[in-house]
């Protein structure tokens, strides 16, 4: 086993733990059809993107790094599932699961990946810096915990404009060991901020498993700040939604942030980069693809609840292989961005040349 | 015009641009019921009340990295640094967060946040305190960078910065708070980016910015009196973006140059500005590029050499007396 028991001690949130019978959670009970099937295209969608943009790495399409979401997507699915019009979501560089379940669009995010000018970011972020400020999508952040605080800073802002939001702050099982991640935790519950703190645990930040990286239940470092946490399975969206909605639901009627642990596994390397030969068998990953695989647990579901059909399931992925393709050809076709572009999106006053105010060089050569 | 202190003016800005902008919070340690390490803020909390005038614990990548992320949603927050020396912990959310979040969306988002604080040396309180990284702040395209010599410029500077949609890093300084000047009551603004010539001269351009305006100054009526040199003293007031044409036309005037920074020699604010001046008035120097910067060790303690460690005026008077021979 690559991570640690769970703790003996049941969590001591002060919500309840999600019903044993997930599906029939409320928030689950309230989805239609048509909801039930995006839950499953949009994992499908991730999976199919990423596998086409692992091929677009391996025909050397793409620079830097690829950190894959595969395994993980019902996590960023269950949780972007529940967002309302003042929820906002923030990540790390492991991003491109939570871009699509926040509804962006295939193209300009393979665009960025091949660094082109159409990109999400104009081909300035890459595959670690997606944004969708116009999704309430923040990014997309390089450095291992550095975007917690700027998450509860979002949480900051909707509670100072009275909105009645949340904001998830997501991070890998390896940030909560940065001092930045627990130095939110202290303000986020200093101040009752409405944040909810979403570790995705994979079990492995980079090559060091969390047994040997981290020390106690990670989830549970939250009781040291008077946070409610829970555990939940990453692998059932239903689960994930059902946990999801009671600590959301805290966070935007009483302000109260929590920590959520999401037990979750990735099948390819930290990046593409990673050989993946020296941490871990190649039958502890068969084994979690074989009985724990997101994807194929959901459909099980949605087959045995008569919601989808084998035959909609193959649509629904020919059309997501068949998107990827397309995102991928609009991607090849699309120019680079320029040397002119270098300097362009740096200042918003150089951006914005009517309405500078300052005076002076913005820009040194 | 009212005589105020530094500390006052800056108080004053803070103060009307809280009243004039809901968005606009203060947030940091001690700025509220402690009335500010330095006094700077002083009353606003009575005034302003706990929403606005916010007090952090002692957690400067925490609540710099909250800033940073309320100001993407719209917030303006005005964070304090009791010392600028503490950037250093919160380094990765001023440095990789603020200054490059707008290049690394696209464009897509604005971070308009302040951080203001004193950094300087000076005052007795050894390396760790005395940090002047300005220049290591300006080495970041996407943010600015202010260091004000004067209540007055502290006043607008700080002014326009707060209403700025980047992020602007405001360096002030624990001995400048109590000096006074005249300062215009009610809206004045001074835009970044412009520097100022605190006094005219015809022999020799220091320039300069910070508490070293003051010293050059002092320096400057030393020089006229007993050596008949006439002294241009520029102030750069904002180090990004940089006014070099204020320089270059006070070069072209005097044809020799005297830069005098509270810097670490290294890869200063100094060495950015010698290279603009010999790149683009090569022809107007009549000799090299002098300078006075802080003596190039970490700030000792002894207070008496200390003072000897930072640019003074009997520095300044003796590197000009060498730059104009």
């Amino acid at each position: 086993m690559t991570k640690k028991p769970s703790t003996t001690a049941e969590p001591t949130t002060t919500v309840s733990a999600a019903p044993a019978g997930f599906s029939q959670a409320p928030v689950n009970v309230a989805l239609s059809v048509a909801q039930k099937i995006d839950l499953f295209r949009t994992m499908v969608r991730i999976r199919r993107f990423e596998e086409r943009s692992l091929r677009a790495y391996q025909g050397k399409k793409i620079g830097g790094f690829l950190h894959l979401y595969i395994g993980q997507e019902a996590v960023a699915v269950g949780c972007c599932s529940l967002m309302g019009k003042d929820d906002h979501v923030i990540t790390a560089y492991r991003d491109h699961g939570h871009a699509i379940a926040v509804g962006m669009d295939l193209k300009p995010l393979m665009a960025e990946l091949y660094g082109k000018a159409t990109g999400c970011s104009k081909g300035k972020g890459g595959s670690m810096h997606y944004f969708a400020p116009d999704k309430n999508y923040w990014g997309g952040h390089g450095i291992v915990g550095g975007q917690i605080p700027l998450g509860t800073g979002l949480a900051y802002a909707l509670k100072y404009q009275g909105k009645k939001g949340a904001a998830m702050a997501f991070m890998g099982d390896g940030a909560v060991n940065q001092g930045a991640v627990h130095e939110a935790y202290n303000l986020a519950a200093l101040w009752n901020l409405p944040v909810v703190f979403v570790i995705e645990n994979n079990g492995y930040s980079m090559g060091t498993s969390q047994a040997r990286s981290s020390a106690g239940e990670l989830a549970k470092r939250a009781e040291g700040y008077d946070m409610p946490w829970g555990q939940c399975n990453g692998a059932d969206v239903y689960e994930v939604r059902a946990t999801m909605d009671k600590f959301l639901t805290l966070a935007r009627e009483q302000s109260r942030p929590s920590t959520v642990e999401i037990d979750t596994y990735r099948y390819r390397g930290h990046s593409v980069a990673d050989p993946d030969n020296t941490y871990r068998t190649k039958a502890e990953i068969e084994e979690y693809r074989r009985t724990k695989d997101p994807i194929q647990l959901f459909q099980n579901t949605l087959l045995s609840e008569g919601v989808l059909t084998e035959a909609t399931a193959t649509k629904i992925d020919e059309e997501a292989r068949a998107e990827s393709e397309n995102a991928a050809a609009f991607a090849e076709a699309s120019p680079y961005p320029t040397a002119g572009d270098i300097q362009t999106d740096v200042y918003w006053e150089a951006d914005h040349p009517a309405e500078r105010k300052s005076q002076g060089r913005l820009f040194f050569d | 015009m009212p005589v105020i202190t530094y500390r006052e003016a800056i108080r004053h800005a803070l103060a009307e641009e809280l009243e004039r902008d809901a968005n606009v919070v203060v947030l940091g340690e001690e700025v509220g019921q402690f009335h500010g390490a330095y006094k700077v803020t002083e009353g606003l909390l009575a005034k302003f009340g706990p929403k606005r005038i916010v007090d952090t614990p002692i957690s400067e990548a925490g609540f710099i990295g909250m800033g940073v992320g309320a100001s993407m949603l719209g917030i303006r927050p005005v964070m304090e640094l009791m010392f600028w020396s503490f950037y250093s912990v919160a380094f990765d959310q001023i440095l990789n967060n603020a200054a490059n979040v707008r290049y690394m969306s696209g464009g897509q988002i604005c971070c308009p946040i302040v951080i203001r604080g004193p950094a300087n040396g000076g005052t007795n309180v050894g390396a760790t305190h005395s940090h002047t990284p300005e220049n290591v702040l300006a080495n970041h395209p996407g943010v600015k960078v202010v260091v004000p010599a004067t209540a007055a410029d502290a006043k607008g500077l700080l002014k326009s910065a707060i209403r700025d949609n980047d992020p602007v890093f405001f360096l002030e300084n624990t001995i400048l708070y109590g000096e006074k000047g005249e300062v215009s009551e009610g809206e004045y603004l001074v835009p970044l980016g412009k520097a100022d010539v605190k006094r005219v001269g015809t022999d020799l351009t220091i320039v300069t910015y910070g508490r070293c305006v003051l010293h050059s100054l002092a320096a400057a009526e030393v020089l006229e009196k007993e050596h008949k040199i006439s002294v241009e003293v520029v102030d750069l007031r904002t180090i990004r973006p940089l006014d070099i044409d204020t320089v270059l036309a006070s070069v072209a005037k005097t044809h020799r140059v005297l830069i005098v920074e509270e810097q670490k020699p290294f890869a200063s604010v100094g060495s950015q500005l010698a290279f603009m001046i010999q790149r683009e008035a090569f022809d107007e120097l009549d000799g090299p590029i002098h300078r006075v910067a802080t003596i190039d060790a970490p700030a000792i303690y002894s207070p008496p050499v200390e003072a000897e460690q930072l640019p003074n005026p009997q520095r300044i008077i003796k590197a000009a007396l060498e730059a104009v021979k």
